[in-house]
């Protein structure tokens, strides 16, 4: 079971990325190894397992709801590419295309 | 009911409901919450999505999301986790929204509501918990997304604790959507677990509604910004109307999102989504599941105070009062504890009395302060001493309403008032027998019309001699003084 060019295409502009011909060909071929070497494990039976989503016997992590001072705006901006009037500046946003 | 055309055609409402938890930490960090404030002063590595941070659940949160599926009457489901919810927007500096997806916290509930003295049970899909967004500012070409030149982040917000309360497409109009808003607003309210300000934020509402004849489904119109539970109203009001016009029409509805514009009183259509947005939830590999423990669940259910639709039948059924009455004393919790205490620790007054006092006259006057209804500047047994002086005749009723005034204004009780203001009522025969004979020999008329049955001088009368006790006569004993001396003088 491969990926068709097409998915490949959906999913490189999901992530924002805009791949050559060629980048989009090799890519294919490389996610479909993927896929199809992931895909040996369907071949399990697993009638009556729940899914899993987390692999640790772990449940119910929590924190009191306590406050821990925060770091204060000027560190809070310290690495940001761009910063104006105490916010984080960012290009102007696009609406997401059809 | 606000449809008032054939019912040819069938409204469908859902409605999506957002409440900012009344926490002191964020959802995933210690941060604090709060509203407003200098821009970017709550923030920590976590909530700003450094490389290499962990979130870590606030138990809080768990809990008052556990409270709001619980006081729905949600199956609180006994194994939840959180998922990813990706997508591209600066206003998470993730890239993802933490939430919940397939197993949120509790599912399939449901609320009644009044509407007119009918009720209505609506569904509850699902109440899930995640972290809210940050705000971003719009700057140059008017502050619109299209046309800005660039944009300003203030990350102070994201990751406040965020519950989302989605109904079941149950509702068949405006009224009973805000209805239903108004009742969830409230229960929030009584629970403690949200301010609920509408205009602030910390509680928003989103609506689904279509339009369609019996049986078929219609194009599904998603409606935003309506930050009021007015505008709940108003903006699906408008929108059952539009979409009624364009099927009459002949035309068809557009499947789209709108934003519902306050001061045109219209919903305007936003960029219509052709394809469906692709936000590849996937399990939080940072966040264990939650199972709660059935001790944990039945301690919770212990705490669950009583909710607002549960105190207005006690009252009525209970204490005898109408249902507008009990109606007005539910609204808030403060409110209702308000009447309660007063009526507890009133000497005199009967339930109706101290009822009538709460409903009537301090809601006028709260009225002009600001979250009055939620925190009523005075006490249960402030009130409750005002009320019985009123009932003993210590105060008319007139110099009540004035010193309760004064008791909101002041937060001084109703005696001090009364005794410092020199607010008091003569009862005395003696001291209004005199005021009633002075005001006769300045005026020899009015005598002698009363006496020969003609009663229209009587107001003029009564006006004088109040005017003469400077308002403090007591005007039931200055009426039967004036009856016994002039119309019946046996």
């Amino acid at each position: 079971m491969g990926i068709g060019r097409e998915q490949v295409e959906h999913v490189a502009k999901l992530a924002r990325l805009a791949l050559t011909e060629e980048e989009l060909t090799l890519f294919e071929g490389q996610l479909s190894a993927i896929l199809e070497h992931a895909n040996t494990v369907t071949n399990l039976d697993t009638e009556g397992v729940e899914p899993t989503s987390h692999s640790m016997p772990l449940m119910n992590v929590m924190r009191p709801d306590v406050i821990i001072p925060s770091i204060g705006a000027e560190a809070a901006l310290a690495n940001a590419p761009a910063a104006g009037d105490g916010h984080f500046r960012v290009p102007r946003i696009l609406e997401e295309e059809g | 009911m606000s449809t008032t055309e054939a019912p040819d055609l069938v409204t469908t409402i859902g409605l999506e409901v957002h409440v900012e938890l009344k926490t002191s930490t964020k959802m995933f960090c210690g941060c604090p919450v709060g509203f407003g404030g200098e821009p970017n002063t709550r923030v920590c590595p976590v909530c700003l999505g450094h490389p290499g941070t962990l979130p870590t659940m606030n138990e809080k949160a768990v809990e008052y999301t556990t409270k709001i599926a619980m006081a729905l009457g949600c199956d609180i489901a006994p194994r939840s986790i959180f998922h990813r919810k990706n997508y591209f927007y600066p206003d998470m500096p993730k890239n993802y929204q933490i939430s919940q997806y397939d197993l949120p916290v509790g599912e399939r509930g449901s609320l009644e509501v009044e509407v007119d003295g009918e009720f209505y049970t609506v569904g509850i899909t699902r109440a899930h918990l995640e972290e809210d967004t940050g705000k971003s500012i719009h700057v140059g070409g008017g502050g619109r997304i299209h046309d800005a030149d660039y944009s300003l982040e203030d990350f102070n917000r994201a990751g406040t604790p965020l519950v989302e309360i989605v109904s079941e497409p149950d509702i068949t109009s405006p009224a009973i959507a805000r209805a239903y808003a108004t009742e969830l607003r409230a229960i929030l309210e009584y629970l403690g677990v949200s301010d609920v300000r509408m205009e602030e934020g910390s509680m928003r509402v989103d609506a689904n509604i279509s339009v369609a004849p019996p049986g078929e489904r219609g194009k599904k119109v998603e409606i935003k910004n309506m930050n009021s539970l007015r505008s709940v109203y108003r903006a699906l009001e408008y929108e059952e109307r539009r979409q009624r016009e364009v099927l009459r029409a002949g035309g068809t509805v557009t499947q789209s999102t709108r934003h519902w514009d306050e001061k045109a009183a219209k919903t305007k259509e936003l960029r219509t989504k052709e394809e469906a947005f692709d936000y590849r939830y996937f399990p939080e590999p940072d966040l264990v599941p939650l199972e709660p423990a059935v001790e944990w669940l039945r301690q919770l259910r212990e705490e669950q105070p009583e909710l607002p639709i549960e105190r207005a039948k006690r009252y009525e059924r209970k204490l005898g009062l109408t249902p507008y009455d009990a109606g007005v004393l539910r609204s808030t919790k403060a409110l209702g504890d308000l009447f309660e205490e007063a009526l507890a620790s009133a000497k005199k007054a009967d339930a109706k009395q101290v009822s009538n006092w709460v409903t009537n006259d301090l809601m006028s006057v709260l009225a002009a302060v600001p979250e009055g209804t939620k925190n009523p500047p005075l006490t249960g047994s402030n009130l409750a001493e005002l009320v019985d002086m009123v009932a003993e005749g210590a105060l008319s009723k007139s110099q009540g309403q004035q010193v309760l005034t004064k008791m909101v204004e002041t937060g001084l009780g109703a005696r001090e008032i009364a005794e410092e203001s020199g607010i008091k009522q003569v009862s005395d025969e003696g001291a209004l027998e005199e005021a009633i004979d002075a005001a006769l020999a300045a005026n020899p008329d009015v005598a002698e019309r009363l006496r020969s049955g003609d009663n229209k001088p009587f107001g003029f009368l009564m006006g004088e001699v109040m005017k003469a006790t400077k308002g403090q006569g007591n005007p039931k004993v200055v009426s039967g003084l004036i009856r016994r001396k002039l119309i019946h003088p046996d």
